[in-house]
């Protein structure tokens, strides 16, 4: 059983997702890549941001 | 006049290369061919890298949502089942398979298998955006 961490699995899941986003969502490479790496951001960002924010709230 | 006449010029350009990207043959073709075999629509369209792309996330997510002991939705007993079967399906063969080999925990025990459940829903609805991609591909709506 493949048993990842609560942030290796937003990695993956951050990773995957951005690259089906960023192939579909814009039509030439460099801004395939570019919008891939703009939702790969935007998703690990988020998460650790509201981890945070969720850290400070329950204490 | 310089503005509209480049505006011509262009649109004639997109007139142009519609037919180019349309070739014969059975239009939805790329999509139900992407729905069933991620990435498969690409290939059909000779986008081998993006269709490779495509297949290696959807079933690599696919594939890690099952090892982490993911539940396969069979039942649509309320709506949030028939939510989680609705974007299943979307992974096409891969969920077929899965349940025809009887992949997949029956119930969810873990916080582990409960993001496995979420990576197999995702893989589908990821697969369904891909194929819907390649359908814009094939009709010219995208390059």
């Amino acid at each position: 059983m493949f048993n990842p961490s609560h942030f290796a699995a937003v990695l993956l899941f951050a990773t995957f997702a951005s690259t089906v986003f960023g192939i579909t969502q814009r039509e030439t490479p460099k801004r395939m890549f570019r919008y891939g790496l703009y939702c790969w951001s935007l998703f690990v960002g988020s998460a650790i941001v509201l981890s945070w924010v969720m850290y400070l709230i329950a204490r | 006049m310089r503005y509209s006449q480049k505006g011509m010029a262009e649109a004639e350009n997109k007139n142009a290369a519609a037919p180019k990207s349309a070739q014969g043959g059975f239009v939805f073709l790329p999509l139900i061919a992407g729905w069933l075999i991620p990435g498969a629509g690409h290939f059909l369209l000779r986008k081998w890298g993006r269709g490779a792309l495509l297949a290696i996330s959807i079933v690599c997510m696919f594939v890690l949502g099952l090892s982490m002991q993911g539940r396969l939705y069979a039942n649509a007993h309320d709506i949030l089942e028939m939510l989680g079967l609705a974007g299943d399906l979307g992974s096409g063969l891969l969920y077929i398979v899965g349940r025809a080999m009887g992949l997949g925990a029956d119930s969810v025990q873990l916080t582990v298998a409960d993001w496995g459940t979420r990576f197999i829903v995702v893989a589908g609805l990821l697969n369904i955006i891909a194929a819907v991609d390649a359908h814009n591909i094939r009709t010219g709506r995208k390059l």
